[in-house]
């Protein structure tokens, strides 16, 4: 046990040396000479757009951002997994139901590997998906309204993180668990986990049309962590697969106890074989409960189902599905090349890339070629499936993308580098230090069979002197390197929110022509809807008190109402009238707990205001919508709870 | 005379264009409208270039105290315009037809051009008369009243052709697919008077 502390000790202290270096060096050369083309090729004019949509996932601020690239602006800040009240995602009635789990309300989560729909393995543009990691949820985001329509739960799963990757037609997008837990859960000494706890690997099917999300199956894998997934493509498509670490099942010290083995173990799944076996009639359907949170873009409103049951799979149930790869050492990244030939294991703790062949580990299953098995699951040899080995190409290797012409771009966590690489030859071709710590690297196209390798943008998790001091948390950064020739280039630094911990990028004109800039009045279903100013009222029912409002540039309708009680619970339902591009309206009221709104045009939303005191109370508009956005503003008369007022409202009267 | 009968026959027919294509077109942009706002001017009413112009048109306005953009039913001429052009459109072809049969002069196609152009002349007359009450007549209570530098109210009348400068928009207005058709449609009956004049005259000798 202490000589592996000591050689994690060692592996820093190494690591430290090699990137003094490396700062050095190339602090001297990003300064002076390469700045000013550095700027040019980054330089997006003032009204012109950018090439590419970058979406940066928040990690811990539960969100997905929004950039432009190459000049690294921020463009919007999607909220998905985190109440979020610029735009009252959470707060509003709408959407509250998005944020429900089996575990009640969970207004927050750990946002991390956004990947983008596919149709014959190249970008649709369509939605993103993304997993929470914490509470474990896939969610996705339409890509025309860059609004998250539809969050998954995820039953007999912890730790949701080798997801959420899709197929290379979007059959499906999967959510492995990071932490193997007892199934179904259970009240039981930690210390038997070995051999008790179970790994899920989750295939939410998605429907072709709305992309509406299902779980087609779960398959109960041994306990081990399975880190990161990525999808066959090409020929092997039908395929999926999936890094793992903690092969040993340790459950304390696991920075010790789960780094013993030398090799832990890529997971191959051939999820079409499983889904013949589930179509059928395979599988065990067992109790559980999760939810499924839909928006309905008509109604603008989500609601939440709770489901009782999931299929789940035995692997060993379907002989011939699931093979395991040895892969050295507690593997982090786990990437298919655009062939779909290649999958490069990167173990983190080791120096060397792994790169094993899908033909080669066709032909190893075929001829039986078993190094034992684990629980059942077929082990096979190491030597049989490898293609290669990317030798010393840096410390910590984390996760690589391709560009399409050949190379892969591995991230090194350690030695803190973005490394260029030839797939067939394993040559390192160039390395680029980054500031400071990369985690994930993107290339637009990234997990398709189709990459856009003109740019690489590296995450990283520490930033130190990059910018501005802002006292002891500065930003995270991501950085944008040019690959479009032999070498690479860094060509910007930007600031990121919450973790930058993993991206999708995308060109531009595949999304901006279908990016929708209103919703039409006439077809907003909501159901408290006020699409006529004459239907504007105010409706008392016991103690609940509803408000039908209008808002148009630069008035509420109404804008007094009287006759509203202390202890009353006050339903503000708005709808926009406005149909331009870009004017939405907002209101908030003195006192209430909780968010503003900040209403789309055609939109309808509703919050809830619980008035304490008696006494006449203003409520405004806060989104600068108008030249007379600052009179946009009208009051509620509050009375004792006893009084006898009557309600009334009114425009324009005296 | 049955080339120019003909082409006063198609040039006359042109003018139905006008029942499918609009006969002037008004855009307003600005900075912050870099997909202008516009409206197109049909003989049966007034219609947004996109789906909801005419009503972001109608509130921009409100600020300055104009009234809404008139429905078809709020214009008599959006009911006798129609009427018009179908009346000279049918006049057109009875007289190119006469022509062909040779049972009357090529004068007669000078004379509907003519007519034409005092009914055409009348209507942009009409057709300025609106402009200018609708961009003159102006809300007392408005929310913001322009002045001049001489201190005399400013009035919000678009052109009737070609480009201004109103505040903070471009306006643009131009004839449209309709209009065109309307003048080349009338051209040609002018091509069909001197078609028919060379006929006539070929016809004597
Ligand atoms: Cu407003």
């Amino acid at each position: 046990m202490k000589k592996s502390v000591l050689f994690i000790i060692s592996l820093f202290m190494s690591a430290t040396f090699i990137s003094c270096n490396n700062s050095e060096n190339s602090k001297n050369g990003d300064r002076g000479a390469l700045a000013s083309s550095a700027a040019e090729k980054t330089y997006v004019a003032p009204g012109e757009h950018d090439e590419f949509y970058a979406f940066i996932s928040g990690g811990f601020s539960g969100q997905l951002s929004v950039y432009g690239l190459p000049s690294g602006r921020l463009l919007k800040v999607i909220p998905v997994f985190s109440q979020d009240a610029e735009k009252a995602w959470g707060y509003n009635e709408e959407t509250k139901p998005m944020l429900n789990t089996s575990h009640g309300f969970i207004p927050w989560d750990d946002a991390h590997h956004p990947d983008i729909s596919q149709t014959a393995g190249k970008l649709d543009g369509r939605w993103v998906f993304i997993n929470g990691n914490n509470t474990p949820r896939i969610a996705k985001i339409d890509l025309t309204t860059f609004e998250t329509t539809e969050i998954i739960e995820v039953p007999n799963s912890a730790g949701n993180h080798s997801s959420s990757f899709v197929t290379e037609n979007t059959e499906y997008v999967v959510a492995g668990t990071r932490f193997s837990v007892p199934v179904p859960q259970r009240d039981m000494p930690i210390n038997e986990y070995k051999g008790n706890f179970k790994g899920a690997l989750t295939f939410i099917s998605v429907e072709p049309e709305e992309g509406h999300m299902d779980i087609k199956f779960q398959l109960m894998m041994p306990g081990f962590d399975y880190d990161l997934a990525h999808p066959g493509r090409g020929k092997s498509h039908g395929w999926f697969f999936f890094s793992t670490y903690n092969t040993e099942e340790a459950n304390t010290l696991m920075e010790v106890n789960s780094s013993q083995n030398d090799k832990d173990f890529i997971a191959a799944v051939n999820w079409k074989k499983i889904e013949e076996y589930v179509n059928n009639g395979g599988g065990n359907k067992v109790p559980a409960n999760y939810a499924h949170n839909i928006y309905d873009e008509e109604t603008h409103t989500a609601t939440s189902t709770m489901k009782k049951e999931v299929l789940t799979v035995d692997p060993l149930e379907v002989p011939g599905a699931v093979f395991l790869l040895p892969t050295p050492k507690s593997p982090h990244g786990c990437d298919v090349d655009p062939t779909g030939e290649y999958i490069i294991g990167n173990g983190k703790l080791s120096a060397d890339l792994t790169v094993h062949s899908y033909s080669k580990m066709i032909d190893a299953i075929e001829n039986e070629k078993f190094d034992g098995d684990a629980y059942g699951i077929p082990i096979l040899k190491f030597e049989d499936v490898l293609a290669g080995t990317v030798k010393q190409a840096g410390l910590g290797p984390l996760h690589t993308e391709f560009d399409g012409k050949g190379n892969g771009y591995t991230s090194f966590f350690i030695s803190s580098e973005v490394v260029k690489w030839n797939v067939e030859t394993q040559e390192v071709i160039d390395r680029k230090p980054s500031y400071y710590s990369v985690g994930h690297v993107m290339i637009p196209g990234g997990n398709s069979a189709e990459p856009f390798g003109k740019y690489v943008v590296s995450m990283n998790k520490i930033t130190k002197d990059r910018y501005l001091p802002t006292g002891p948390e500065v930003t995270h950064s991501a950085q944008l390197y040019d690959i479009s020739g032999e070498k690479m280039e860094l060509l910007l630094d930007f600031p990121t929110i919450g973790e930058p911990h993993y991206a999708a990028g995308i060109p531009a004109d595949i999304i901006k022509p279908n990016s929708k800039k209103i919703y039409k009045l006439d077809e907003n279903k909501h159901e408290h809807a006020t699409l006529s100013n004459g239907d504007a009222r105010v409706e008392r029912d016991g103690n609940e008190v509803h408000v039908y409002m209008t808002m148009i540039r630069s008035h509420f309708t109404p804008d007094n109402i009287e006759g509203i009680k202390v202890g009353d619970k006050v339903y503000f339902h708005v709808t926009n009238h406005e149909q331009d591009y870009d004017v939405p309206h907002g209101i908030s009221m003195i006192g209430a707990n909780t968010s503003e709104l900040l209403i789309m045009p055609g939109q309808t939303e509703t919050f809830v205001w619980e008035p304490k005191q008696p006494g006449v109370w203003p409520f405004y508009c806060t989104d600068f919508c108008s030249a007379l956005h600052q009179e946009m503003q009208g009051y509620v008369r509050v009375s004792p709870a006893d009084s006898n007022i009557e309600l009334s409202w009114s425009l324009g009267e005296d | 005379m049955k080339k120019a009968g003909i082409i006063m026959i198609i040039g006359s027919l042109l003018l139905l264009g006008l029942f499918k294509f609009p006969l002037w077109n008004i855009m307003l942009g600005a900075p912050q409208y870099p997909d202008p706002l516009g409206m197109n001017i049909h003989i049966t009413g007034i219609k947004g270039v996109h789906e909801f112009d005419i009503q972001n048109i109608d509130g921009l306005n409100h600020y300055i105290g104009m009234k809404k953009i008139p429905k078809p039913e709020e214009m008599w001429e959006f009911d006798v315009f129609p009427k018009v052009i179908l009346g000279m459109v049918i006049l057109g072809v009875v007289i190119g037809l006469l022509g062909i049969f040779k049972k009357l002069s090529f004068r007669w196609f000078l004379g509907w051009l003519i007519l034409m152009s005092i009914l055409g002349v009348l209507g942009m007359y009409d057709f300025n008369l609106w402009l200018t009450e609708y961009g003159t007549d102006l809300d007392p209570n408005a929310i913001m009243k322009m002045t001049h530098p001489d201190g005399s109210p400013m009035t919000y009348k678009p052109p009737l052709f070609g480009h201004q400068k109103m505040l903070n928009f471009d306006v643009d207005s131009y004839p449209h697919t309709g209009g065109y058709m309307l003048f080349a449609g009338m051209l040609l009956t002018l091509i069909a008077f001197f078609v028919g004049k060379r006929e006539w005259k070929t016809q004597k000798i």
